[in-house]
């Protein structure tokens, strides 16, 4: 079964195609990853499914309701979280604070009560030290390491508990010691129960990650398949090599 | 941590000085007329308590979302001519029973708050502030043209009581002032340690990844915003009562809504205590001021160089500042002699130590 499914995606900016009827599917409980050489329109996907851009048209389903023209913060209530290329963290608030921003379900009264704090920065500590991370817990974003972002803005978005998470290059400028550590937390968050769909340029990092690969190229997903599939895909090659 | 303990700056004791402080403050506060009684004292305290409400209120809009609103004092206005209409149609005498239509007067500002906010808050940024002016000239123009209604240019006037007579008329309105003040900081202070506080500081860093997060923004920042024009409305009420005659160019006055921004400002953007510091700074010396050389307005000059001053060497001013003041300090009494190698916590491979505290002086 798939968690999140899109058919026939369209969005063109000006007179520049950038997701052209794309269709894709992630099956629940997989990590998918989804390739294709720069500006195919990956990213231009994310921010699709996520709501930060309407779609020219195109449906978008997540479980069994459509989503597809919600905006972001309802689609975080519903379940998809997502980081950005370049890690996006809240530089004047200290990292703890980042991790108890997410607002799911919240209703007005969960918001005005003090109550769930105690519990909240609890779990907030947990996923810190999960991430190895629960040293700098007091120390502002904006003073963080480049690493230390990727790890707290992945810690963040899984505060709130949800289903699918989209990664815009978890291993876009780091070392390999820490890319190895984000795709062991990324492979444990998996297997505890979280679907993820992320985009990469790491070949490697990818093909060792998903389970499943999509391959965009203007706009359209023209392949899809294990990593084997993928990679001996004709299409796929002439993708990347131009032909 | 080889600090001398006789001397060490632990939390818990920052924090029973701040406590103490407040004590003293309020005690102060409290008193005030008792000390001092004559008019002119209790008149500057009435000006100087205000604007402690009024900074403190705009800095839940300006300060915690970072949207500055140059325009606040429309609702400032709005809230003084609301209270001066219902006082004369309703034919009260005057007297403390008037005081009960100042959160009629706040109630009808939420409403005018409401609507501005739908609009203004579709804009951000620089665009944000150039359309709260708008609706602040655009109030104004009706304060003086709807002569029926607001007495145009030639002023609403206000009933006063003459049993108030000589050195207390001051005094009732002085203690509303405070109540509105004390009622605002508590509403700021309780904000900022909420989750929807940090909602709204959380929009201030990077509004599209609150949004990432789930955070609600459109209806956040609306609801600071009304929170904050509901207080600014009551406090402009009791001014209106206090000062018994309104003109539209003095309730819309374009310098009330600029002081308050510049004493959250100089005190600390996004602090509780930076805009009740700033006013407290500010205000008076502004008075002093104006009195000593007259109306000539020649106190706009002094309010451009402390602002000038405060961008230069205060950027965000003072509370922040002497906060990291105080942190550094902490952190070399505690590093000590040994301050080497001790200090970093444990690194993981081919990671950056984590920030000192001269890192976390030179972030934003």
């Amino acid at each position: 079964m798939s968690l999140l499914e899109v058919k026939d995606l369209s969005k063109r900016f000006g007179g520049v195609v950038a997701v052209d009827s794309c269709s894709l599917s992630v099956p629940a409980g997989s990590i998918t990853g989804l390739i294709g050489p720069n500006g195919s329109g990956k990213t231009t996907i994310f921010n699709l499914v996520t709501g930060f851009i309407a779609p020219d048209g195109g449906e978008v389903h997540f479980k069994t309701r459509s989503i597809a023209g919600l905006g972001p913060d309802r689609i975080y209530a519903l379940g998809i979280g997502r980081t950005f290329q370049l890690a996006r963290i809240f530089p004047r608030l200290t990292a703890l604070e980042n991790m108890l921003v997410p607002v799911r379900r919240a209703g007005l009264r969960a918001l005005l009560s003090q109550g769930q704090w105690g519990h909240e920065k609890e779990r907030a500590m947990e996923m810190l030290a999960f991430m190895d991370i629960s040293q700098v817990a007091g120390t502002l974003g904006g003073a963080l390491s480049y690493g230390q972002r990727k790890l707290l803005e992945l810690a963040a978005v899984m505060m709130a508990g949800p289903e699918l998470v989209l990664l815009d290059e978890p291993a876009g400028g780091v070392n390999p010691a820490l890319l190895e550590r984000i795709a062991e937390r990324i492979r444990q968050l998996n297997q505890q129960g979280t679907t993820f769909l992320l985009v990469e340029h790491n070949m490697g990092f990818v093909m060792n990650l998903c389970h499943e690969v999509v391959v965009v190229h203007q706009g359209r997903a023209i392949a899809k398949g294990n990593p084997r599939e993928v990679r001996e895909n004709p299409a796929v090659l002439d993708a990347y090599l131009g032909t | 941590m080889s600090g001398t303990r006789t001397l060490a700056i632990t939390p818990g004791r920052v924090t029973a000085l701040k406590g103490l402080a407040m004590l003293l403050v309020a005690i102060l506060a409290l008193i005030l007329p008792l000390i001092a009684p004559d008019p002119a004292t209790t008149g500057m305290a009435v000006f100087t308590v205000m604007y402690i409400g009024l900074a403190s209120a705009w800095n839940i809009m300006g300060g915690y979302t970072g949207y500055i609103s140059l325009g606040h004092a429309a609702f400032f206005g709005f809230g003084a001519y609301s209270f001066g209409l219902m006082i004369n149609h309703l034919n009260m005498a005057p007297g403390y029973l008037p005081f009960v239509l100042v959160p009629v007067a706040g109630l009808l500002t939420a409403a005018l708050a409401v609507g501005i906010g739908w609009v203004a808050l579709r804009t951000r940024a620089a665009t944000f502030v150039i359309v709260t002016i708008a609706f602040m000239f655009m109030l104004q123009l009706l304060g003086e043209n709807l002569v029926k209604l607001t007495g145009g240019g030639a002023g609403l006037a206000l009933p006063y009581s003459h049993d108030w007579g000589g050195d207390f008329f001051n005094i009732p309105y002085y203690y509303a002032m405070l109540a509105l003040a004390v009622l605002t900081i508590g509403v700021s202070w309780w904000i900022r340690r909420s989750k929807f506080g940090l909602g709204l500081l959380a929009i201030r860093d990077d509004e599209d990844k609150a949004l990432a997060v789930g955070v609600p923004t459109r209806s956040f920042k609306l609801t600071a915003f009304v929170i904050s024009a509901v207080l600014v409305g009551m406090i402009g009420a009791v001014y209106a009562y206090y000062v018994t005659y309104l003109y539209p160019q003095f309730a819309f006055d374009p310098l009330i809504g600029i002081s308050m921004v510049l004493m959250a400002f100089l005190g600390g953007l996004g602090t509780v205590s930076g805009p009740v510091i700033g006013a407290l700074l500010l205000e008076p010396a502004q008075m002093e001021f104006a009195y000593r050389f007259g109306a000539s307005r020649l106190y706009l000059v002094f309010y451009a160089a402390v602002f000038l001053i405060v961008i230069l060497l205060l950027p965000r001013g003072i509370v922040p500042s002497v906060a990291d003041l105080v942190h550094s300090w902490r952190r070399r009494r505690q590093a000590g002699p040994t301050a080497g190698g001790s200090r970093n916590a444990p690194v993981s491979a081919g990671e950056e130590p984590p920030a000192t505290a001269q890192q976390r002086l030179a972030s934003p």
